[in-house]
């Protein structure tokens, strides 16, 4: 019954799909936390920059942001990401740049709603020691945001794991195009699914669990 | 201006914003510039290109979006009617007496909340080419169809089941007490106050679900409005960019609507002085474990 996997590298998709969401993660991490920075800072232009670039990228179609950095900046504007002709990795790089792209206006609310757990007192007992916007937020606010934003991160986490499938759109060898796949070709239909489904059960239920539990252990109690 | 972080500026930091200011904008018009350059170099800027969206002509349209936009808002539209009440009974099956019925809910719900909407998608199509006679044209539709309703129904089961639970528990036990039944308690006084509180939420589900129709265009042949993108590209010579753009401008129209009016009814809802002031935000569904769909809420 199992006989047909042999000829499908089922692991190997779904180790795609793990890559794609751990790259994703950190790169969308880090841009999410600079657009969060700037959308609570004292800036106008930047302010402005935050909540449009969150607005805009959070109403249009993850779908569409990835096929975009396919056929727009690969096909069309010839954007490799330094892969040069290598279509598979081209598609790859570009997979995980859409995704960023997306997932970090998500992690820029997360932690926004991180900072606004934070006790004015705090930020202002800062300022009274004499600490800059950058000392008060770098040392002050945001460690305890992040802590207080593990959730909703565990959740944005989560939601990129799924979403990865998108990059199936564009040809990512990952668990969605694998499955896709099987079912054309097998008349297996009920034992690929679940197979597929058990594997991304085993990726999203356990992280939700784990960073339930981690958030707890880190907030700050209150 | 002062805000938790900074205090109004002085003369010094009012300085300093300024020359942020003025770096922030040289990059941004660097990146700008690098974009123009870019394009340019690839002559996507070619009025031709962009002629049929911006040139006056409905043909562009009436041919290719219209057609597109159509069956992207045909198929969200009915996930939801469809959606809805399923979510419903499994929302309240989560919130029953007994473990029989609220076990399995609560199964169903997790599970189909833990899989990727395309992969039910996937399923969703296999499902009616190998085992019903559903005509290949309507295979798509029926499959996108099927993937965002088993998602969304999973989703607001939860939003139904955090409705009933953010209302004050003196109606349900006033409502006992008075002699109610379990059913009428649930029919008749907690329902339509959660539904009034869930409306905000229910609304902005919607811009999940608007989304997510993309992916049948993308990978199910679904011909919806990402897809007629495509397919108008092949038409007018290559103009990916300029189509890419006028999607994403419609899709941004629509779900920034959405958001709008979610944003606005919450806020009235919020103020009415006679409800229960249970108001189910935006972002209450964000903190509903995992959900994010192919968007967490918008």
């Amino acid at each position: 019954m199992f006989d047909f996997l042999d000829d499908y590298d089922v692991l190997g998709a779904f180790w795609t799909t793990v890559q794609l969401t751990l790259l994703s993660a950190a790169g969308s991490l880090i841009w999410g936390t600079l657009l969060a920075a700037m959308r609570v800072g004292p800036v106008p232009l930047m302010r402005g920059f935050g909540t449009a670039y969150v607005n805009i990228v959070r109403n249009i179609p993850l779908t569409v942001i990835i096929l975009f950095s396919s056929l727009g900046l690969y096909q069309t504007l010839r954007i490799t990401l330094g892969a040069g002709d290598i279509v598979d990795t081209a598609n790859f790089r570009l997979a995980v740049l859409g995704l960023i792209v997306y997932t970090s206006a998500f992690v820029c609310e997360a932690i926004r709603s991180g900072i606004n757990t934070v006790p004015v007192g705090q930020a202002e007992a800062a300022r009274a020691i004499g600490l800059s916007f950058t000392q008060v937020l770098f040392l002050v606010v945001l460690p305890q945001a992040f802590r207080a934003a593990v959730g909703p991160l565990a959740n944005v986490l989560i939601a990129l794991t799924k979403n990865t499938t998108v990059a199936a759109a564009i040809g990512v060898a990952e668990a969605a195009l694998l499955m896709k796949d099987m079912v054309e070709r097998e008349a297996q239909l009920l034992l690929i699914s679940a197979i597929i489904a058990f594997g991304f059960c085993c990726l999203t239920l356990p992280t939700g669990l784990i960073l339930g539990w981690v958030g707890k252990k880190v907030a700050v109690k209150r | 201006m002062s805000s938790v972080l900074y205090d109004a500026q002085g003369p010094r930091a009012k300085r300093r914003n300024i020359l942020y200011t003025v770096v922030f904008l040289a990059a941004l018009a660097a990146l700008v510039w690098w974009v123009y350059t870019a394009l340019d170099e690839k002559n996507q800027l070619d009025w031709a290109l962009w002629k049929p969206y911006l040139g006056g002509g409905t043909e562009a349209y009436s041919t290719y979006i219209w057609p597109g936009l159509q069956n992207t808002l045909k198929a969200a539209a009915l996930s939801m009617v469809i959606a809805l009440p399923l979510g419903a009974v499994l929302g309240i099956a989560r919130l029953s007496d007994h473990v029989w019925v609220r076990v399995p809910a609560a199964v169903v719900v997790e599970f189909f909340r833990a899989i990727p909407v395309l992969v039910l998608m996937i399923f969703g199509l296999a499902l009616f080419s190998q085992y019903t006679d559903v005509s290949s044209d309507d295979r798509p539709f029926y499959a996108v169809v099927t993937g965002l309703v088993l998602y969304n129904a999973s989703v607001l089961a939860e939003i139904v089941r955090a409705g009933i639970l953010s209302l004050p528990k003196g109606q349900s036990e006033a409502a006992m007490a008075i002699g109610l039944r379990k059913g009428q308690v649930m029919r008749t006084i907690l329902l339509p106050q959660a539904v009034t509180a869930m409306l905000p939420a229910i609304v902005s589900q919607l811009v999940v679900i608007v989304k997510d129709t993309a992916l049948g265009g993308a990978v199910l042949t679904f011909p919806e409005l990402l897809a007629s993108a495509n397919t108008a590209s092949a038409y007018y010579g290559a103009n990916t960019i300029a189509s890419f753009t006028i999607v994403a401008v419609i899709y941004l129209i629509i779900n920034f609507s959405l958001t709008t009016f979610a944003s606005w009814l919450e806020g009235r809802l919020r103020r009415r002085k006679k409800s229960t002031g249970a108001v189910l935000s935006v972002e209450d569904t964000a903190g509903i474990p995992g959900h994010a769909g192919t968007g967490t809420s918008a």
